[in-house]
């Protein structure tokens, strides 16, 4: 059918573009390394090392991946009805913090009930932390942008400032370690599960140093689940006629505030869950600075992945890996400020040659076919 | 080779985009200080060709030449050296700027020492030039603050003001009322008298005869003819853009009146601002006939047919559809209670335009058990539906997967008929259900509403145009500052005596003598 092959074409071009751009950020990043009389050379097979070097470097850069998956969801699906999320970082804490204390203060629960527990009350607390000012949007007309950044500040104070003060039991700045009850189940330990265990080769992940675990499997299902929505159901297909023309949307007799209270409170739940894997499956317990930015970086993710659900796991993969490939850098010699240099030419590029297609796409309107 | 006596001569242009040739072959020859009628079907090729002209796209093949010198137009800027000047349909202008800003944005006047911008010889230049053409501005508002019509002519004073002898004006009279568009033509004239050249491109006929000195036909990318326009009947400028035969004037059977189906009482309106936009309304309307609704824009139209269709909260009345209160519906109630709506604003209200065809086509009924169930969308379906509606309704230039923004005005205006009638309205609230649309197209889409009132539904018709309203009404009410001034019955009525009420000249004496 031509419009398989026409879509075919079209992620064709756009992961064509995206290497380019990424092959462009490298060739400028050469100069910043050479300042620091580093080997451009050591250093790039440092980054690459570290990210896709070894099975275990890969897994480790899926498992940086997703948290930045979750929150350019989360910022993503509002985007696409017409909403700027500015608030996955507070969601993400919220959620987090959330989880951490289900996670440690319910002891007697079994772990078939106390993990969805936790995380489901995270998501929840998260998408509170989201649909509220979706709610302000809807009724009082409250633009999401401040009322997102005023919660993010709010979240901070509340889940560190006070949250951790409130609950630690130790000198670490951290709520009390969760129980084993509400863990998320890791690759490494996959072996010895129950279910999992019955898988063959399920054993290639028994090995020390892979922190992947399961909510990275969670980010791909939701990000299918938001395509889904977004792409197969009525409510997505109202959220995304509001997010293009609102005025159409409410000659088509669509309820704009529904589609703005649902998509910000579906998107607080997704920051929600990177923020429950957090805590409960990478630091097993709520801790500061656990949110690392995540939020914020969601905001570059979404956008590279061109806010379509499928592109922004792709997008959270580039960041990861730039992560985890930048610490192997460090390792290397090149100085921490040179690889955020460089994480930040890559998202400039690929950012700037989204620009360069539109242009593309006009001077071929102007010159015509040959 | 060039013909000395002509002041443009473009010759064999031809221009080729993906899939479609544009403009083929096309010749257009234009006299210098004549007025240049350019019609052509939407989709005909009008604008690509000025385009080139204006050195928006490059042709892929022809000569240009200018006062008899062969030219390339590598851009805009050559093309403005050169003195051609385009006023865009959609006008180009910084909202909140003065006028005077925006005539001289990029041609700035600087003191004679440093870099300052010499506001007074600014000012002074502009209203020379309104004087010289009687173009009339106040150069010290802002955009925002003045009517369309005045924005047209700060457009105009821009070209002007850069040195244009050739204006191109892209379907000027598109965004116009009545009385503007009869300003606008006596500025033709002026600029005419003054030496200026004009080429004017349009879809209305009549405006074509009112104005133009001679016609040239674009149908399908080819120029098909060029005429005198005193040698050439409306009838046979319209046969030559469709290429068949076209019937100007609207036919259609005495209207076989059933039960009322609507009843407006005492209807009060606000508009955005919160003054009163419609007073005191009070219509009625049966099965099987249609009421045009006749008024120069902005006296309280688009809030009624808001207020009609769920849109706009009333403040007091009662709007009654088959006897039952519908004044607290919302907007989708009111679409299931078969009532179809033709919006004014296909941009604003009718389409989306980032959607293909086949989400415009469901927009409003996309939660009828044909197109979804429990939530899913059923785009198989839809798909086949739109295949039909298109085909149906002769939506050309596009497939369903394309963009309704790609479309041209015409084909949007038929995919938002298309998809209102598809549903069998008992009630149709056509609002400019032809604006900007061309000839073909309009008597399809007029044919498209007889066809609904002779099957028995309602059609309630909001036009800017007096044509329309007497040619498809059965009976006119006349609007006024949002109050019904009289309802006259369509066949005892003409256009001075609409023409009068519309402007608030009182009923009384233009109810009896009826003027030829």
């Amino acid at each position: 059918m031509n419009n398989f092959v026409d879509k075919v074409k079209s992620i064709l071009t756009n992961l064509a573009l995206s290497l380019l751009s990424i092959t462009i950020a490298l060739i400028f990043g050469v100069f910043f390394i050479l300042l620091t009389e580093q080997s451009p050379i050591t250093a790039y097979s440092a980054l690459y090392e570290g990210a896709f070097g070894d099975f275990r470097a890969i897994l480790n850069t899926l498992w940086r991946s997703t948290p930045l998956i979750l929150t350019g969801l989360a910022v993503a699906l509002p985007f696409r009805a017409g909403l700027f999320n500015i608030g996955a970082e507070g969601q993400l804490l919220m959620g987090g913090f959330t989880a951490g204390v289900v996670g440690f203060y319910f002891t007697n629960l079994p772990a078939f009930i106390h993990l969805p527990f936790a995380i489901l009350a995270g998501m929840i607390v998260g998408g509170i932390w989201g649909g509220l000012p979706g709610f302000l949007k809807a009724k009082m007309d409250v633009h999401e942008v401040i009322s997102t950044i005023m919660l993010n500040n709010i979240a901070i104070a509340l889940t560190i400032n006070y949250g951790i003060n409130y609950f630690r039991d130790t000198g670490r700045q951290a709520t009390p370690r969760i129980l084993q009850s509400a863990a998320l189940l890791r690759f490494n330990d996959m072996a010895d599960h129950f279910i999992f265990g019955k898988i063959p080769f399920i054993e290639i992940f028994e090995q020390p140093g892979i922190r992947l675990h399961i909510n990275f499997i969670f980010a791909i299902i939701t990000a299918i689940i938001l395509w889904f929505l977004l792409f197969k159901t009525t409510l997505g297909y109202e959220m995304r006629a509001v997010g293009h023309n609102p005025d159409g949307a409410e000659y088509g007799g669509i309820n704009a505030s529904k589609g703005v209270i649902l998509a910000m409170f579906i998107s607080g739940a997704v920051a929600g869950l990177a923020g429950v894997g957090e805590a409960l499956g990478t630091h097993l317990s709520f801790m500061a600075g656990m949110d690392a930015g995540h939020g914020f970086t969601g905001i570059a993710v979404a956008l590279i992945g061109l806010t379509h659900p499928i592109g922004v796991i792709f997008g959270g993969l580039l960041f990861g890996a730039l992560a985890q490939g930048g610490l192997e850098m460090q390792f290397a010699g090149v100085p921490s400020d040179i690889v955020m240099i460089i994480q930040a030419l890559v998202i400039f590029f690929v950012a700037s040659l989204q620009v360069l297609k539109v242009y593309l796409a006009k001077r071929k309107a102007k010159g015509g076919v040959e | 080779m060039a013909k000395e006596e002509y002041f443009l001569d473009m010759q064999n242009i031809t221009k080729l985009f993906p899939g479609v040739k544009a403009n083929d072959n096309v010749n257009l020859s234009i006299k210098e200080g004549e007025i240049h009628a350019l019609v052509g079907e939407n989709g005909a090729g009008k604008t690509t060709l000025m385009n080139i002209l204006y050195g928006l796209y490059d042709p892929d093949g022809g000569e240009i030449y200018y006062k008899g010198k062969k030219v390339k137009l590598k851009d805009p800027q050559a093309a403005i050296n050169l003195g051609i000047g385009m006023v865009h349909q959609h006008f180009m202008l910084v909202q909140p700027l003065t006028v005077t800003e925006n005539i001289i944005l990029g041609n700035e006047p600087r003191k004679k020492k440093g870099l300052m911008l010499d506001r007074k010889k600014a000012k002074k230049d502009v209203q020379r030039i309104s004087k010289q053409y009687g173009l009339f501005v106040d150069p010290d508002s802002k955009i925002r603050d003045i009517s369309v019509g005045m924005q047209q002519r700060v457009e105009i004073i821009k070209t002007l003001y850069r040195g244009a002898e050739l204006l191109i004006f892209d379907e000027p009279t598109a965004v116009l009322t009545p009385q503007e568009i009869k300003e606008l033509f006596e500025i033709f004239r002026s600029l005419k008298e003054q030496g200026k050249t004009i080429i004017f491109i349009t879809h209305k006929l009549k405006e074509v005869k009112a104005i133009s000195d001679r016609i040239t036909v674009l149908r399908g990318g080819k120029s098909v003819d060029t005429v005198e326009t005193q040698d050439a009947s409306q009838e046979d400028v319209a046969e030559l853009m469709v290429g068949r035969q076209v019937l100007l004037k609207v036919e259609k059977a005495p209207a076989q009146k059933g039960e009322e189906i609507l009843n407006i009482s005492n209807l009060n309106v606000e508009d955005n601002r919160a003054l009163p936009a419609v007073k005191d309304i009070s219509l009625s309307l049966k099965k099987g006939e249609i009421l045009g609704i006749a008024g120069v824009e902005g006296n309280g139209q688009s809030e009624l047919v808001e207020a009609l269709t769920g849109l706009r909260d009333i403040k007091s009345g009662s709007i009654k559809l088959r006897g039952k209160e519908i004044s607290n519906y919302g907007a989708r109630q009111i679409k299931r209670e078969k009532v179809a709506h033709i919006p004014e604003d296909r941009h604003k209200h009718g389409l989306i335009m980032d959607f293909d065809l086949k989400e415009n086509t469901i927009l409003g009924y996309h939660d009828l058990a044909a197109f979804s169930k429990k939530g899913i969308m059923n785009y198989d379906n839809i798909a086949k539906y739109t295949a039909d509606l298109i085909e149906e309704y002769d939506v050309r230039g596009a497939g369903m997967q394309s963009l309704a923004k790609n479309l041209s005005g015409g084909n949007q205006q038929k995919l938002i008929v298309a998809r209102e009638f598809s549903h069998n309205p008992e009630f149709l609230i056509a609002s400019q259900p032809t604006r900007g649309v061309d000839v073909g197209s309009i008597e399809f889409i007029h044919r498209q509403i007889i066809e609904r009132r002779d099957n028995g539904a309602a059609v309630l018709l909001v036009s800017a145009e007096l044509s329309e309203i007497l040619s498809l009404s059965d009976r006119i009410a006349v609007i006024y500052e949002g109050e019904i001034v009289d309802i006259l019955e369509a066949s005892d009525t003409n256009e001075i005596e609409l023409g009068k009420l519309m402007t608030g000249s009182k009923a009384e004496e233009a109810g009896g003598e009826t003027v030829e």
